[in-house]
C-alpha cells in the first residue's frame, strides 16, 4: 500500500476510535508528548498500560475467586485500573470501573464478576484497536512516510 | 534519579541558589514523583519533563522517603498518589511535612470529596484529579513559591504578615534573590519545622525568598501604635502609618499585616471588657492606651498562673484550671493574659483549653486549660486565628501540653501552619498579648491580648462566654490545631498545669523540645514582646499573670497561683517563650507553661512570660524558660521567626532581677510565695 494510502487509513482508524469512545482526549495529551527525544513514547505508555491492566485483571480474578472475597482488595485494583486507563485515554475500560467500584462497596460477588466480564471484553477491545493503531504506524515509517498528527 | 541541579542550575544544584535560576524559574524546578501505577508515572514524567522540570520517579513511598531524606534538599516538591500498596499517601506526605517540610501534591483517580478533604486537612499543597493534564503540572511551581513566601514571611514576620500578604504575587521576583546564606539557613530551617509542622514546606515550611525580617519589638510596636492614635484609629492607614513611623526598612506591607492584627485585638478587646477589672496594664507594660493595663490581673491570674504552673506538665489545663480557680475571683485578667500569652506561645497548650473552661478548679483539668486558652484569646486574635493558625496553635499549645510529643509532629504541624502562625502569632502577640493585661483588667480596651488574659480569667469569671466569643472561637481554633497535635499532647506542657509548677519545670525538658517546636508553631510568641514590654514595665503585682505564673510556675506543687502576680509572671513567660523562640531549639522550656498558671486558659503560654518578672521570680523565670523553649522550639523551625529571643532577652535585661532563664528552670523551690505579689 502506498503511504498517502497508509496515512489516510490511520487518520480514519484514530478517528473512529475517538468516536466511538474507545479513546479520549487525554489520548491525544499522550500524543502530544511525544516528541523527537521520546520517539516512541505513546507505544511505550501504552505497553505498559497492557502490562499493568493484564496483571491487575489477573490479580481481580483471583481475588474474585476466593471464598471470602476481600473486597477491599479487589476496590483497591480497580482503582488502580481506572487511574491507569485514564491515565491512557482507555475511556471505556475506565468507565467499567465506576460500576464495578459499586459494586465491590456493596460487596455483591455476582455483580462484581459481571463487572470483571464486562471490563476484560473492554480491555481486550482497546487492546485490539490500539495494535492496529501502532502497526498502521509502522507501516507508515516502513513506507517511508511520517505520522500524521490527529487533532 | 536524577536529583541536583540540572544545566542550567548553579553549581549548588539548587535553584534557590543560584542567580540562574531564578531568572528561568520555574525551570529545572526539582520534583519528585511517587506513583505506584507505572504508567502514570511514565506519563507524569514525561509530561513533567515537557515542563522542563527536573524529574525522579520512583512507585514506592518508602523509596521514595530515602530518597527525599539522603538528599534533603534535593528536591523542591513532592508529587504523590494517594493510594499505594506500601503507604498511604497521607501518611507519605505527613511524614514528608515533618521531615522535610516540601510542598506536597496528591493526586489520585479517587475524586470523592472525602479523600480530598483529606488531602487539604492532611496539609496537601494541591490535589489533582488523574488523568492528570500537563496543564495542572506546569503550575506547580506555585507552591514552591508561595511556601517559601510563607516561610519567608513567617521567619520575617513575627507579627505581620498575614498570610495573605499581597505583595506575594509580586515577590516572584523575589525568588532570584537567593543569594543570602541567610536565605538559605533560613529556608532550611523552615523546612525542618514541619510537621514540623506542618506543611509543607515549611509553611510549610522551602523557600529561598528571604528578606529581611521584620520583628516588631515592643518598641516597634509602640511607634506603630502611636502612629496609630495620632493617626486616629480610624484613619489609620498603612501609608499613613509608615510615614508616621518613620523605620527605615518597614515596608506598607509589614504594616498593613501589622494594623490587621492590631485591629483584631482592638476589637476584641473591645469584646471583652466585661468584668476584666483593671487588666493590668503594667502587664502590658506599654504606654500605649491601646494597651490596657493588666493591673487587674494581678491576684487573680497570678494565682492562675500559679497555679498553673504547678501542674503537672500534662496538664496544663490543670494548671490553668487551677490559677483560675484561684485567682478566678481576681485578675482574671491576668490569666487571659498570660494565658494569651501561652496562647500564642503555647499554642497547644492552650489549644487544650476548651471555651469557657475555666481551669477555675484546681482539679487539673489539664488540657482543659489548655483549651481555656485560646479562648482567652482576645476577639481581636481569634479572629487573627482562623483555623489554620488555630491550628497551629493549637498545635503549638499542645505541644506544650504534651511535651511528650516530638517534635516532629509539631513540626509538621507548625510548619503547616507557618504562615498561620504567623499570622497567629502576629495577630496575637501585637494585640493580645500586650492588651490583654490592659484590657482585661479594665474595661477591655482593645488590646489584644488582654483579652486573652481577660479570657483566662474570665473563665474563670466567666469571661470566657461573655468576652470572647472570639475566644472561643479562638478555642475552638485552636481545639482544631490540638487535634492536629495530638501527638503532642503528650507533651504535656507542664506549663499548663503549672500547679505543679515544679512539674512543669521539668516537664520543662521535655517540653522545651516540644514547646520549642511549639513554639514555633505557635508564633505566638512573637506577639510576646508586647507582653514583655509590659511586664518589664510593670512587675507589679498587677501583672496578674506574670506574677501568678511565675510563682505558680514555681511551685508546681501549690496549685494556688497566687494571683497577685499576674501579669508579670505572665509577661516573663512570654518573654521567656519568645526569647526562647528565637532559639531554634527545641526547648520546650517551661516557659509556656508558667503561662498557664496565669491564666489557665491560656496560662501556658502566659506562664512562660512570667518568670521574667521580676517580681514573678523564679517561677516566672522558669516560666520563660520554658518559653524559651518552645520559642527555641520555634525557632528550630523557622529560625527567623521571631525575634522574640531578642525581645526576651531584652526584657530580661530590663527585668532585671530576672536572671538567666534557664537557671530558672529548675524551680524546684519556685513558690507563690516567692512572687512579689
Amino acid at each position: 500500500m502506498e503511504v498517502g494510502q497508509l496515512q489516510r487509513s490511520f487518520v480514519e482508524y484514530m478517528a473512529s476510535l475517538f468516536r466511538e469512545g474507545f479513546l479520549d482526549a487525554q489520548f491525544s495529551q499522550l500524543q502530544q508528548l511525544q516528541d523527537d527525544s521520546n520517539p516512541d513514547f505513546v507505544v511505550e505508555v501504552v505497553s505498559l498500560f497492557f502490562e499493568d491492566s493484564e496483571r491487575l485483571l489477573n490479580d481481580l480474578t483471583m481475588a474474585l475467586d476466593q471464598p471470602n472475597v476481600d473486597f477491599k482488595q479487589v476496590d483497591a485494583h480497580v482503582h488502580q485500573l481506572k487511574g491507569s486507563s485514564s491515565s491512557v485515554g482507555a475511556q471505556r475500560v475506565k468507565n467499567c470501573c465506576v460500576p464495578f467500584r459499586n459494586c465491590c462497596e456493596e460487596q455483591n460477588t455476582e455483580a462484581c464478576l459481571r463487572c470483571l466480564q464486562q471490563i476484560k471484553q473492554e480491555y481486550l477491545l482497546v487492546k485490539n484497536k490500539l495494535q492496529t493503531l501502532f502497526e498502521l504506524e509502522q507501516q507508515i515509517v516502513a513506507a517511508g512516510g511520517a505520522i500524521p498528527m490527529v487533532q | 534519579m536524577n536529583i541536583g541541579s540540572g544545566s542550567v542550575l548553579s553549581s549548588t544544584g539548587s535553584w534557590k541558589s543560584g542567580d540562574v535560576v531564578s531568572d528561568q524559574f520555574p525551570v529545572g524546578l526539582r520534583v519528585l514523583v511517587v506513583d505506584d501505577d507505572p504508567t502514570c508515572l511514565k506519563i507524569l514524567e514525561k509530561m513533567l519533563k515537557n515542563c522542563h522540570y527536573e524529574v525522579t520517579k520512583c512507585n514506592r513511598a518508602e523509596v521514595a522517603l530515602s530518597y527525599l531524606r539522603e538528599n534533603k534538599n534535593g528536591f523542591d516538591i513532592v508529587i504523590s498518589d494517594v493510594h499505594m500498596p506500601d503507604m498511604d499517601g497521607f501518611k507519605l506526605l505527613e511524614h514528608i511535612g515533618l521531615e522535610m517540610d516540601l510542598p506536597v501534591i496528591m493526586m489520585s483517580a479517587d475524586d470523592s470529596k472525602d479523600v480530598v478533604m483529606k488531602g487539604v486537612t492532611h496539609g496537601a499543597y494541591d490535589y489533582l484529579i488523574k488523568p492528570v493534564r500537563i496543564e495542572a503540572l506546569k503550575n506547580i511551581w506555585q507552591h514552591v513559591v508561595r511556601k517559601k513566601k510563607h516561610e519567608w514571611r513567617d521567619n520575617n514576620f513575627d507579627q505581620s504578615g498575614s498570610v495573605e500578604e499581597g505583595d506575594r504575587q509580586q515577590k516572584q521576583s523575589e525568588d532570584v534573590d537567593y543569594s543570602s546564606s541567610a536565605n538559605e539557613g533560613n529556608w532550611k530551617n523552615s523546612k525542618k519545622r514541619k510537621e514540623e509542622d506542618d506543611e509543607g514546606e515549611e509553611r510549610d515550611d522551602t523557600s529561598s525568598l528571604k528578606k529581611p525580617r521584620v520583628v516588631w519589638s515592643v518598641e516597634l510596636h509602640q511607634q506603630f501604635v502611636q502612629a496609630v492614635h495620632q493617626l486616629g484609629i480610624d484613619k489609620a492607614v498603612p501609608k499613613k502609618i509608615l510615614e508616621l513611623m518613620n523605620v527605615p526598612g518597614l515596608t506598607r506591607e509589614n504594616v498593613a499585616s501589622h494594623l490587621q492584627k492590631y485591629r483584631l485585638y482592638l476589637r476584641r478587646l473591645s469584646g471583652v471588657s466585661q468584668h476584666q477589672n483593671g487588666l493590668n496594664n503594667s502587664f502590658m507594660g506599654r504606654s500605649d492606651a491601646t494597651f490596657g493595663t493588666i493591673s487587674s490581673l494581678n491576684g487573680l491570674d497570678l494565682q492562675a498562673i500559679a497555679a498553673a504552673g504547678q501542674i503537672p506538665a500534662q496538664s496544663l489545663a490543670t494548671l490553668q484550671a487551677a490559677a483560675l480557680g484561684r485567682s478566678a475571683s481576681k485578675s482574671a485578667i491576668s490569666m487571659p493574659l498570660v494565658d494569651q500569652r501561652n496562647l500564642f506561645s503555647f499554642e497547644n497548650s492552650q489549644v487544650r483549653f476548651p471555651e469557657g473552661q475555666q481551669q477555675l478548679n484546681n482539679s487539673n483539668k489539664q488540657i482543659d486549660l489548655l483549651h481555656g486558652i485560646p479562648t482567652t484569646m482576645e476577639p481581636k486574635q481569634l479572629a487573627n486565628l482562623h483555623h489554620p493558625s488555630q491550628s497551629f496553635m493549637g498545635m503549638n499549645m499542645q505541644v506544650n501540653n504534651s511535651m511528650a510529643q516530638h517534635n516532629n509532629s509539631v513540626i509538621m504541624r507548625m510548619s503547616q501552619s507557618q504562615p498561620r502562625a504567623q499570622m497567629l502569632s502576629g495577630a496575637n502577640n501585637g494585640s493580645q498579648v500586650s492588651r490583654l493585661p490592659l484590657s482585661m483588667q479594665q474595661s477591655l480596651s482593645s488590646e489584644g491580648l488582654p483579652g486573652a488574659v481577660l479570657a483566662q480569667s474570665r473563665i474563670i469569671d466567666n469571661a470566657r462566654a461573655s468576652a470572647y466569643n472570639p475566644v472561643s472561637q479562638a478555642s475552638s481554633m485552636v481545639d482544631f490545631s490540638v487535634n492536629q497535635s495530638k501527638e503532642l499532647q503528650n507533651y504535656n506542657f507542664s506549663l499548663g498545669s503549672n500547679s505543679a509548677g515544679m512539674s512543669t519545670l521539668t516537664n520543662r525538658g521535655m517540653l522545651q523540645e516540644e514547646v520549642n517546636s511549639d513554639i514555633k508553631g505557635s508564633r505566638g510568641f512573637p506577639s510576646n514582646y508586647d507582653i514583655f514590654n509590659d511586664l518589664h514595665q510593670q512587675p507589679k503585682p498587677q501583672n496578674w499573670g506574670l506574677q501568678n505564673v511565675g510563682s505558680s510556675f514555681d511551685s508546681s506543687h501549690h496549685p494556688s497561683i497566687q494571683g497577685s502576680q499576674g501579669v508579670p509572671s505572665q509577661f516573663l513567660l512570654q518573654q521567656g517563650i519568645s526569647s526562647t523562640h528565637n532559639n531554634g531549639q527545641n526547648r520546650n522550656g517551661p516557659i509556656g507553661k508558667p503561662m498557664y498558671t496565669n491564666g489557665e486558659e491560656s496560662g501556658h503560654t502566659n506562664l512562660m512570660g512570667g518568670p521574667q518578672l521580676n517580681s514573678v521570680s523564679r517561677n516566672m523565670l522558669a516560666v520563660k524558660a520554658e518559653r524559651f523553649l518552645d520559642a527555641d522550639y520555634q525557632s528550630t523551625n523557622f529560625p527567623e521567626q521571631f525575634g522574640q529571643d531578642d525581645l526576651m532577652s531584652a526584657f530580661l535585661k530590663q527585668q532585671g532581677s530576672v536572671g538567666p532563664v534557664e537557671t530558672e528552670f529548675g524551680f524546684d523551690g519556685y513558690t507563690l510565695d516567692n512572687l512579689p505579689v
